[in-house]
């Protein structure tokens, strides 16, 4: 669904709604994964990206994305000379994730880690600053960044879902959407929950604990 | 939102109401808040659009590689030609200023996207300086470009990766065009035309950057574009009608964007990017870009 806002906005540095304020939304979104700054980041870029990022500041939304930085944050202007004052590993290559128009031509891979933390995500930056994550550890999901979304990894037993619907109703948070995948029949599940309000951290320790639930973060809104 | 202009213009005649407020009602339902909370937030979106126009005239930016910036400043101050003292040359001296802000990597409202950011501000805050207008006019012509947009977004594509420069300068000219028209007194059906006549000016045209960068030509076609959007509202306002509906219009739009080859959508390979002096304009500058 196309808002209003999603038109006459984003409020943003520029110069390019795709290549700059989505491309640091994207990063953004990386950075939940990890919830954090990324100690390394190897961030591949594809197709329009890999060919104009460099003008466009992409490389430089991205990283300041990383670097927890909002597309209207004025230091994104500085944002690889900040990354190799903190000593950051991250490095940038340039590759083809496939053709279109299975693959958006401004899509991103970028692999993160932090601590024990470690997670790959593919994702587009559609235009007007929206974005698409259609890929994360190699789990096909669609997130938008227009909610605040739960991703989490669980053992496809009975009744999760009605578990978590139910912690979540318990910490007065209404989900928009609820989406899962999971690669085989009783292999792992992948769910994606989009919710209306920002779950606390008491929500994730409280999904954490669920014995059949392997890693969940939260991404917080990042547009719309 | 809507993802028909023509249902959106309908709805407003059956209701008696203009598409900014049908927009608003239909924004507020869809995103869970009031009206109220969407007003303000286009209204910040009207103060970041009038700071940057500050900005750009005073001609004092330069974009990232250098090659555009300043020229704003020229037409504020510059010597005449057939548009001095008129309101068309304040719309575009300010879709300039905007673009060349953007080009700098200042702060801007994407409207619809960063490359065609010039266009609305240039158009809706130009025409204010001749028109008496509120900034609750001024609001809802952002609400109703909004309502544009998002049905060009729908129906088409609002990126020049996808769909060249007629989905970002020739969408944001669409967007202008009928927002001002609904401002400037049009009925809902006088900003259809609008929307239809701006559109149609911009059908093919190429997204060619030098170098990639949002730069050359974007800077400029963000004038013309406005140029273009001025044209349609003074055509729909006398009352000049388009046969072929906005909506109808749009999806061209999306067709040939479609079928665009890659070299014209922003990927630097076709266009005035491939051209002798662009290729050698780009290298020179995406050089000092890397040394800087």
């Amino acid at each position: 669904m196309v808002s209003i806002l999603d038109i006459i906005g984003p409020v943003m540095v520029g110069p390019s709604s795709s290549h700059t304020a989505g491309a640091c939304r994207l990063g953004l979104v990386a950075r939940d994964l990890v919830a954090g700054t990324p100690t390394k980041a190897l961030i591949e870029l594809h197709g329009s990206f890999a060919r104009t990022g460099e003008g466009h500041g992409t490389d430089k939304a991205i990283v300041g994305g990383l670097l927890g930085f909002r597309p209207d944050d004025e230091r994104l202007r500085d944002a690889l000379v900040i990354m190799e004052k903190e000593g950051l590993d991250w490095r940038f290559e340039k590759t083809t994730l496939g053709d279109e128009p299975e693959v958006h031509p401004n899509t991103v891979r970028i692999t993160v880690t932090r601590e024990h933390r470690h997670h790959v995500m593919i994702g587009a930056s559609l235009g007007a600053g929206r974005i698409k994550v259609s890929q994360i550890d190699g789990y096909p999901v669609e997130v938008d960044g227009s909610h605040h979304t739960i991703v989490m990894v669980a053992e496809d037993i009975k009744g999760s879902i009605a578990r978590i619907s139910g912690i979540l109703s318990d910490n007065d948070v209404n989900i928009a959407t609820l989406r899962l995948t999971r690669k085989h029949r009783g292999g792992d599940a992948f769910m994606v929950i989009e919710v209306d309000d920002r779950p606390d951290d008491a929500v994730g320790a409280a999904l954490k604990a669920l014995p059949w639930v392997k890693w969940t973060h939260r991404i917080d809104k990042v547009g719309g | 939102m809507y993802t028909s202009l023509a249902e959106a213009i309908a709805d407003a005649e059956a209701q008696q109401k203009s598409l900014a407020q049908c927009a608003l009602e239909i924004e507020a339902r869809d995103q869970g808040r009031s009206v109220d909370d969407i007003r303000a937030a286009l209204h910040r979106a009207l103060e970041v659009m009038r700071h940057a126009i500050e900005q750009g005239l005073t001609g004092d930016l330069r974009s990232t590689s250098g090659l555009v910036g300043g020229d704003a400043a020229k037409l504020k101050h510059g010597p005449a030609g057939p548009l001095a003292g008129t309101v068309f040359r304040e719309v575009l001296m300010r879709a300039l200023a905007v673009q060349e802000v953007n080009a700098a990597m200042g702060v801007i409202v994407a409207a619809p996207t960063a490359g065609g950011a010039g266009v609305l501000p240039g158009v809706l805050l130009g025409l204010s300086t001749k028109h008496k207008l509120s900034d609750e006019q001024l609001v809802d012509a952002l609400a109703t470009a909004g309502l544009i947009g998002a049905v060009v977004a729908h129906r088409a594509s609002l990126s020049g990766a996808e769909g060249g420069c007629q989905a970002e300068t020739g969408a944001a000219a669409g967007m202008a065009a009928g927002a001002a028209t609904q401002m400037l007194g049009g009925s809902p059906k006088q900003v259809g035309f609008a929307v239809a006549l701006a559109q149609q000016g911009t059908l093919g045209l190429v997204c060619d950057p030098l170098g990639g960068l949002v730069e050359l030509p974007c800077v400029f076609r963000n004038a013309t574009g406005a140029a273009i959007a001025m044209a349609a509202i003074e055509m729909a306002l006398a009352g000049i009608e388009f046969a072929i509906p906005a909506d109808e219009v749009i999806d061209t739009m999306g067709e040939i964007g479609r079928e665009m080859d890659v070299r014209y959508r922003e990927t630097a390979g076709g266009g005035l990017a491939a051209t002798p002096t662009g290729r050698r304009l780009a290298k020179e500058r995406l050089t000092q870009i890397k040394r800087a």
